[in-house]
């Protein structure tokens, strides 16, 4: 279970919050204007990032306030979070280490669950 | 055997009390054992071995393990439906006097089976054999499965609800340590030093590990016995204030952010007339840890040769867990056979307890120098490099044919068959890293090993010990000090590690040497070799191969199609020994197999633990309103809407639910008719932006809406459809009083909260639930004004001067009131709204004020058919979240100009078609036919092949008293255009009723005809 970082009341259990799914998607204010698929698109399409993506969440059994966050959604770590009308903070990236933007380590499906050669001797291993 | 003869007990030794005898029962057999005893123990003490039948061939399988690793060794405790358990591991089962425990998959008896034809058969049923044989044709496989599911059967499930009690328990602690071994022990004890909130859980019973599986005094730490030095450590741990030892305490689950499930045997070690009726059966702790330590140890491999399956063949460090914990015997003549140092010592073991040792078969060229010459001192048979090629014996082993190995993987000639009744094999040690795979850390293979061993930890964890792959004592205990200390730092409670204890072996102590053999080499043709893998699911090596050959080279394939490691011990014992045998097929190192993916939970847990308190009343806590004890006196049916229940019809004594709700409605109709309506959701809506707001978050408009007047709007979502509807009363320029639907209001709250913080922080408006706050009853029928103005202290409630649609304040026998003109069903109508605590005080002053002019109390069910008469919606019955306003024929609640959520979506392309599923009436040609809600309507009278388009469905259907008629509400593909036509709803037994497609106020319909239908 994950441990959010409320920004108003600090670390708490993920039961305690509601998901908003993608942030940073302001309402359109001219969508008279809009075409029909530009509608569609802000209405039902969403982003689906593997890697560092800003995401709102709510405080639903606490503070029941909105906030957003950086999640890297391969490995589930919480980067950061930050208010309401406030811009993600920079400095975040993934780190894409393979071709694929798979992190080496803790993303569930990273190739494999056995790290090659690591107890080989003279390989690096921490063995003698 | 002659009940109450122990053979194989020990003079001297083990875990177990001596002055207290225990009955139990197995299979029928009245036996006895000693308190400290598991199932498992005591049945060897008794000499017996074959406890259950596996679970495709059903061969006779025995206790292999010792601990919760056992694959096959499962039984069923009890026989009460209620309390019963099924496919529990006789290793892990507490022995307590009166238990009675039966053998699992064999009729009609433990000897005798019919299933083991499938044994026979076995040629036949080779892996992936249900899917080839019954997947293939539609319908084959849902024919047979019934049968197979009987004869390929594990335990029997309890069919009578649960007594027992379980408790959740959820802590926070700055160090959690896994595993209650010598690691575990004095890494809790280096984490704890400076303060730290350690908790220290522990699988067994007992504290201590495998320093139970030597004896007592073959091992010293700083110069005490295993014994004295453990029960020093945990008497120190005890004083410690902020430390939890708990044991009986499996952690099974090791989920993101070091939060861990541990499930706690509370009782279950206790006769069922000893456990405290206080105490919970089983505790569910969920743990959040700031670091943990996995001292998880590590679980021995079977050797994989040709019958190795038999009752009798035990794992040799389980065989010492035997000797010196529980001081049991397991056998009288005994080969060992192993690849590796670690096996040596249990022959050493049984020699000292005066067990015959037939041979030691090491699968090395060269084993230690230092084993040969202990071995031979103590004039033991050795052969290496040599394994089992074949065993014999039924339902015990009863000889063993050992083969030289010529070294090239083959074997060599001048076979020997021992007699023997106890063979303890050794495939190497594997490290637990069940729980350090579930927190994602990767696994490195170690060749000095042969096994996997964590190497690179993802979560604020790490291994120590054996299940580190750390295997000397020394060693392990170091490390899991220098653990234990780097966990109290990091949280903030750093304390000088405590000393390493001086660690001094009895007898020859060689560091642990090994040779991989993951599959031997047989006499016998490959089809016609049964070298187990999986003792319980029986899966042999040939499956293996097979599936490799078949194209399932995947581990993860190879697993589901041969089902490896797929039962309920997942694998402990079999899925090193499966990927071995995997690499030997694919002809590639073990370590580029992989391993398939460890998942919680690490072992059964109840479901009785999973659900907590959360059963019975305390499974969804149901709101009731303030009148709910006089519906309940006046003998109301419920029904749950939302969290709440809610009275739906109150019948009569002798009267029927269907026509109690006739006679509600009626009353409704042609005198006074109340209802409960405090379950509406209530919000209370304040600040100058307040009018702004409403008019963005409902459809309709709400800029003009003057004080003391309510309105009917609709909400939807940003995709246009309706999602919740109600009337909201304007109190003041800036203080409005919206309404919800019942099930709706939390949703309501929610996403008008949403919309203020994220999209219109700048509008100044603030939000109060007040729900609870009042109670409502809506009181409505034309004799409604009267009683109204006998009530109402200082309020005229005549229409002509209280209009419908407005509000006002008064007192009712000087309780102030808040009162709606508002109608829930077309009638005249006054909504009451009072102070929740006058809530009942106000139900029964209705009634009893109200008895003169007829008044009847209505439930929901009423109040639906009276909105279905006059075509009002109910929301998430008529709507299913596909429906628009212009579908529901509402497009008078749609405002033009000013943008609101979900406007745009109403001229998509999409949503503005004219062939969309619109809310009709359905008159049926019968107007005593009720149609059925859900129903589906067709175009003709018979349905056509293949397939008959559906036109829509019912969404509301009721037999109108006040119409003489049955009505119904539905969604029909471009209803609107096709008023008067005639569409047919289908029936399973081909017969469509005919129903003509009419406008939805039934009522205003039939008052427009000059009355009754």
């Amino acid at each position: 279970m994950l441990l959010i970082p409320c920004p108003y009341c600090g670390a708490r259990d993920q039961t305690e919050f509601g998901y908003g799914g993608e942030a940073h998607r302001a309402r359109p204010t001219d969508s008279d204007r809009m075409s029909d698929a530009q509608w569609a698109h802000y209405v039902f399409m969403r982003k689906n990032t593997k890697g560092v993506f800003a995401e709102r969440w709510v405080h639903a059994a606490g503070c029941r306030k909105w906030f957003n966050a950086l999640r890297n959604t391969a490995t589930d770590e919480i980067l950061a979070v930050y208010r309401m009308g406030e811009p993600p903070p920079g400095g975040f990236t993934d780190g894409l280490p393979t071709p694929a933007g798979e992190p080496a380590i803790g993303s569930g499906n990273d190739g494999s669950t056995v790290a090659l050669g690591a107890f080989d001797p003279g390989a690096g291993g921490d063995r003698p | 055997m002659i009940p109450g003869d122990r053979p194989h007990r020990l003079p001297a030794g083990g875990l177990i009390d001596r002055d207290r005898p225990v009955r139990f029962t197995f299979d029928g057999h009245s036996l006895d054992g000693l308190a400290g005893d598991t199932l498992a123990s005591a049945l060897l003490a008794n000499g017996i071995h074959m406890v259950g039948r596996s679970f495709k061939y059903h061969r006779p399988r025995g206790i292999l393990g010792a601990g919760s690793e056992d694959p096959a060794g499962l039984v069923q405790i009890g026989r009460d439906p209620a309390t019963t358990l099924p496919n529990l591991r006789a290793t892990e089962v507490e022995l307590y006097d009166g238990l009675s425990a039966e053998p699992q998959n064999c009729w009609p008896s433990l000897g005798l089976d019919v299933g083991v034809v499938n044994d026979w058969l076995s040629a036949f049923l080779p892996a992936g054999f249900y899917y080839k044989t019954f997947m293939e044709t539609a319908g084959r496989w849902m024919a047979v499965e019934p049968l197979i599911r009987r004869a390929a059967g594990l335990g029997v499930a309890p069919t009578a609800p649960d007594p027992d009690r379980y408790e959740h328990v959820n802590r926070h602690c700055d160090v959690l340590v896994v595993g209650g071994g010598p690691a575990g022990l004095i890494a809790a004890k280096a984490a704890a030093g400076g303060g730290a909130r350690v908790i220290l859980v522990e699988e067994t019973a007992h504290l201590g590990g495998r320093l139970w599986s030597r004896a007592d005094g073959a091992v010293t730490l700083d110069g005490k016995t295993g014994r004295a030095w453990v029960s020093a450590l945990a008497a120190e741990l005890a004083a410690m204030p902020e430390v939890t030892v708990l044991t009986r305490a499996c952690a099974f689950g090791y989920y993101a952010r070091n939060w861990l499930g541990i499930l706690e045997a509370v009782q279950d070690h206790l006769a069922p007339g000893d456990r405290d009726p206080a105490l919970p059966r089983q505790r569910l702790w969920r743990v959040r840890a700031g670091r943990v330590i996995l001292a998880t140890g590590a679980i021995e491999r079977p050797l994989v040769f040709h019958g190795n399956d038999r009752p009798g063949i035990l794992l040799a460090g389980a065989v010492r867990s035997y000797l010196h914990r529980y001081a049991v015997a397991p056998g009288t003549r005994a080969v060992v056979a192993a690849n590796n140092s670690d096996a040596w010592q249990t022959a050493f073991d049984l020699h000292e307890a005066g067990v015959e040792i037939a041979a030691i078969a090491d699968t090395r060229a060269v084993p230690e120098a230092a084993l040969i010459a202990y071995a031979e001192r103590l004039g033991l048979p050795v052969g290496f490099p040599a394994t089992i090629v074949a065993t014999a014996g039924r339902s015990r082993v009863r000889s063993a044919t050992i083969a030289r190995l010529d070294g090239a993987g083959g074997l060599a000639g001048g076979d020997k068959r021992v007699r023997c009744d106890l063979i303890a094999v050794s495939g190497g040690w594997s490290p637990n890293v069940a729980l350090f795979s579930q927190a994602r850390g990767k696994l490195g293979f170690d060749p000095a090993l042969q096994a996997f061993r964590p190497a690179e930890s993802w979560q604020a964890e790490r291994s120590v010990g054996a299940a580190n792959g750390t295997v000397d004592l020394a060693a392990s205990l170091a490390e899991a000090v220098t653990a234990g200390a780097e966990a109290a730092r990091a949280t903030g409670f750093p304390t000088p590690p405590p000393a390493v204890p001086a660690i001094e072996h009895a007898g020859p102590a060689v560091p642990y040497g090994i040779e991989g053999a993951w599959s031997l080499p047989s006499r016998r043709p490959p089809h016609r070799t049964r070298a187990f893998v999986d003792l319980q699911n029986d899966v042999t090596a040939k499956d293996l191969t097979l599936a490799v050959r078949e194209g399932y080279v995947s581990v993860e394939h190879a697993k589901r199609y041969t089902t490896l490691g797929m039962g309920t011990d997942q694998g402990k014992t079999s899925g090193v020994n499966g990927f071995g045998v995997l690499a030997a097929a694919l002809d590639t190192p073990v370590e580029r197999v992989g391993v398939t993916t460890y998942r919680p939970p690490f072992k059964p847990v109840t479901f009785g633990a999973v659900a907590g308190q959360h059963t019975g009343v305390h499974f969804h806590p149901r709101r009731t309103t303030p009148m709910h004890e006089a519906h309940r006196d006046a003998g109301a049916v419920f029904e749950v809407v939302g969290d709440w229940l809610r009275a739906q019809a109150y019948p009569h004594a002798g009267e029927g639910f269907a026509t109690a709700v006739q006679r509600e409605s009626r009353a409704a109709r042609t005198a006074i008719g109340v209802l409960d309506a405090s379950t509406l959701g209530k919000i209370d809506i304040r600040g100058p932006d307040a009018r702004a707001f409403l008019n963005r978050v409902y459809s309709n408009a709400w800029l003009k809406l003057a004080p003391g007047r309510c309105r009917y709007g609709l909400m939807l979502n940003e995709d246009g459809m309706v999602f919740d509807d109600g009337v909201t009363a304007c109190l003041a320029d800036d203080h409005f009083h919206m309404t919800t639907t019942t099930g709706g209001a939390a949703s309501v709250l929610a996403w008008l909260e949403e919309y203020l913080q994220t999209e219109w922080p700048d509008l100044r408006v603030y939000l109060t639930s007040v729900t609870e706050q009042w109670a409502v009853a809506s009181v409505c029928g034309p004799g409604s004004a009267a009683l109204m103005a006998d009530l109402l202290d200082d309020l005229d409630p005549d229409p002509a001067g209280f209009p419908f649609m407005t509000h006002r304040t008064g007192h009712i026998d000087g309780v102030p009131v808040r009162v709606f003109r508002v109608s829930f069903t077309g009638e005249l109508s006054y909504e009451i709204n009072i102070p929740a605590r006058y809530g009942l005080w106000l139900w029964r002053l209705l009634l009893e004020r109200g008895a003169g002019y007829g008044i009847t109390a209505y439930g929901t069910e009423a109040m639906h058919l009276l909105r279905a008469e006059k075509g009002f919606i109910i929301v998430g019955q008529d709507t299913d979240g596909t429906v628009t306003p212009i579908d529901l024929g509402m497009g008078w609640a749609v405002k033009q100009g000013a943008d609101f959520i979900g406007k745009r979506s109403l001229s998509r392309s999409d949503t503005a078609r004219s062939d969309r599923r619109q809310l009709v009436g359905l008159l049926t040609r019968d107007p005593r036919h009720v149609l059925a809600e859900g129903a589906q309507m067709i175009e003709g009278p018979a349905e056509t092949r293949p397939r008959t388009p559906m036109l829509g469905h019912v969404t509301s259907s009721y037999f109108s008293p006040t119409l003489n008629r049955s009505i119904a509400l539905a969604l029909i593909a471009g209803g609107h255009h096709r008023m008067g036509e005639t569409v047919y709803a289908a029936r399973a037994d081909g017969t469509a009723i005919p129903a003509v497609i009419t406008g939805t106020d039934f009522l205003a319909a039939a008052n427009a005809r000059g009355g009754t239908a």
